[in-house]
Formats: C-alpha cells, sequence, structure tokens
C-alpha cells in the first residue's frame, strides 16, 4: 500500500501539487497585477484573494466592479461562474462527510480545482484510505497551491502599481479566460453551451445592469445539458441498431 | 479608482468570501451523502464552459483599450490563444501564446 500514514499522505498531496503551482502562480501574479491597476492596494487585492480563493470568480468580480455594475449582479455573476466548486463539494461528500465539522469546513474553504481534481483521483483509486489520511491528502494538496496563490497575488499588486496605462492591460483578463475555455470543452456538449453562451452574449450586452452575462450564461448552461440528453439518446439508438443488426 | 469606491469592494470581497464559502460548505457540509437531483448536476456541469465565454465574448469584440472599437489584430490574438487552449488541451500553452500576442500588439502600436 502507497500510503500508511496521515502524515505520509499528507506530504504525498504536497508532492503531487507541486506542478499545479505553474498554474496557480502565473494565474494569481495576474490577478495582483489586475487587481493593482483597477485601483486596489496591496492590502485590499490580498485581503481579496485570501478570503475568496476562487481565481476565475476574482477575475470576473473585478472585471464587472469596473464596469459600475450593481453590486448585486457582481456578486450574482461571480459567484456563478463558481459554481462548479458546489458540484466538487457534492462529489466529496462520500469521501470526507464522516470527518469532524470543523475539518469539513477546512476543507470547505480549501475546495478549489486544482485540490479537487487530484483528490477525487486518488479516493477513487484507493479505497482503502481512512477518512483521516484522505482529509491529510486533500489539505497536503493545498499545502503549496494556497500560500503560492496568496503569495502571487501581493507580488503582483506590488508590480502592477508600476505598469503605466498605456500598456493595455485591460485585455490580459480576456486572454487569461480564453486560455482556460479551450481544455474545458472536453465534449461536444461542452462546446454547444460554449458557442451559445457567446452567440448570446453579444446581443445581450444591450441588456442593462451587465445583465446580459446571467443570461447568456443560462442560455449556454440549457443548451449544454440539452445537447448532453440528446447525444446520450443518439447513443443509445445508435447502440440498438446495432444489436438489431447482429 | 475606475469607479468603484472602496466600500463597493469590501461588499463584493465579503459577500464572495461568504457566497464561495457557502457552495463549498453546501453539500459536505449539510448534505450529508444525499444526492443532487440530476437535472440540477446536469447543468451545473456546464455553468463555467458557459459563464467564462459569455464574459469573454463582448470584451474581444469590444476591447477595451481601443475604447471599444472592433479591432483585428485583438481578435486575432483572441482567437491563437482560445485555439492552442483548444489544440493543446493545456492551459499553460494556451496562455503562454496570449501573452507572446499580446507582447507582439504592444511592440507593434509602440
Amino acid at each position: 500500500m502507497a500510503i500508511t500514514t496521515t502524515k505520509s499522505a499528507f506530504w504525498n498531496g504536497f508532492r503531487d501539487s507541486a506542478p499545479f503551482l505553474l498554474v496557480s502562480g502565473p494565474f494569481g501574479l495576474l490577478f495582483g497585477v489586475l487587481a493593482a491597476e483597477a485601483g486596489l492596494n496591496v492590502a485590499e487585492a490580498f485581503s481579496f484573494s485570501m478570503a475568496v480563493f476562487a481565481g476565475s470568480a476574482q477575475f470576473t468580480a473585478l472585471q464587472l466592479l469596473q464596469e459600475n455594475t450593481p453590486l448585486l449582479i457582481v456578486l450574482v455573476s461571480a459567484l456563478a461562474v463558481n459554481l462548479r466548486v458546489a458540484m466538487y463539494s457534492a462529489s466529496l461528500t462520500p469521501y470526507l462527510g464522516d470527518a469532524p465539522l470543523w475539518q469539513r469546513a477546512c476543507a470547505a474553504y480549501l475546495t478549489v480545482d486544482q485540490s479537487y481534481a487530484l483528490s477525487i483521483v486518488k479516493f477513487e483509486s484507493e479505497p482503502e484510505l481512512t477518512t483521516g489520511q484522505r482529509l491529510a491528502y486533500f489539505f497536503g494538496t493545498n499545502g503549496l497551491v494556497a500560500p503560492g496563490w496568496m503569495i502571487a497575488t501581493v507580488t503582483g499588486a506590488l508590480v502592477g502599481a508600476q505598469i503605466p496605462e498605456s500598456w493595455g492591460l485591460d485585455f490580459v483578463l480576456p486572454l487569461a479566460f480564453l486560455a482556460m475555455i479551450g481544455p474545458m470543452l472536453r465534449t461536444p456538449a461542452h462546446a454547444v453551451a460554449c458557442f451559445v453562451a457567446v452567440a448570446v452574449s453579444l446581443p445581450a450586452t444591450l441588456l442593462p445592469y451587465n445583465l446580459g452575462l446571467i443570461v447568456a450564461g443560462l442560455a449556454g448552461m440549457m443548451a449544454g445539458a440539452q445537447a448532453e440528453l440528446w447525444l446520450e439518446r443518439a447513443a443509445a439508438r445508435a447502440a440498438t441498431r446495432k444489436e438489431s443488426v447482429e | 479608482m475606475n469607479g468603484f469606491d472602496s466600500l463597493s469592494l469590501w461588499v463584493v470581497i465579503l459577500g464572495l468570501a461568504l457566497g464561495s464559502f457557502g457552495l463549498r460548505f453546501a453539500f459536505i457540509g449539510f448534505m450529508g451523502g444525499r444526492e443532487m437531483p440530476a437535472w440540477l448536476m446536469r447543468h451545473l456541469r456546464y455553468t463555467a464552459v458557459a459563464i467564462i465565454p459569455a464574459l469573454v465574448a463582448p470584451l474581444v469584440v469590444w476591447p477595451a483599450p481601443t475604447g471599444g472599437e472592433t479591432s483585428l489584430p485583438h481578435l486575432a490574438i483572441a482567437a491563437l490563444t482560445f485555439a492552442a487552449g483548444a489544440v493543446t488541451r493545456n492551459v499553460l500553452w494556451a496562455l503562454a501564446c496570449g501573452a507572446g500576442g499580446f507582447l507582439a500588439l504592444f511592440a507593434l502600436s509602440a
């Protein structure tokens, strides 16, 4: 068995997460730089990363704040971007649900893309782990990523304050998001959701208060869900046809 | 500041802190092992892949640095960044392509 003690489980997670620093580092830096450009001081940028600890939600909120969006819409949009962590939470529950409440609360705060992706693979492939060992592994995956995210934000905020506005850094944010989209398109249904959301988002900019984002997002979600159902049915039909031929 | 005050910022920071913690704690804290309805999971699967492109598309078509004027170089760099991510399936390569394109744009306009 690869893992024998709780302590080694922690260091296991710690090691496995090291490559993810290459992702959270640059994104944390970028958040710091853009926050500074938007007028946040270093303490504000740090508090943002520390309290929220969710990259894509932070980027979304920062962008919408600068467009003078009503605060309620800023919050709803940024949380919608982060709805996936609710899915992570649901999918981790069977593995970590037995832990004491305060430990589950800590685990909730630390539920991000990296810790979830590493942990769910570990938990599924090594069902003999105890809940304590699973939690230790989960916390270990954040041993580098969480401090890395905060340090990168502060560094970015310090650097960003020195960068003149003429560099046009406003365009870096859409580029950072665009870089995330490609790898997300894992199935045709994902591509449909993305395409519909984009098609709706352009005319929807005419709606007041940046509501277009929520409308386009919902349209994309519904399109993705419908595409998934349709593809499942098409696959089932193809399977029955194959059987009847044989 | 670009039109938002310190109070708005702190409302957003605290609201998001509570909200994202709530999302993360919802199931592991309260739901126990109960299953979520299938239709809800089916929609949740597509939130990020719908909302993020919906946020980005207008920013690409009407980029801020040109004052909202549609610009071919900006469109081209955006397409390059997206394509790099879709082909390599790797955020880092896409980010590197985006950064390279952005620097090229910067050099051209300087």
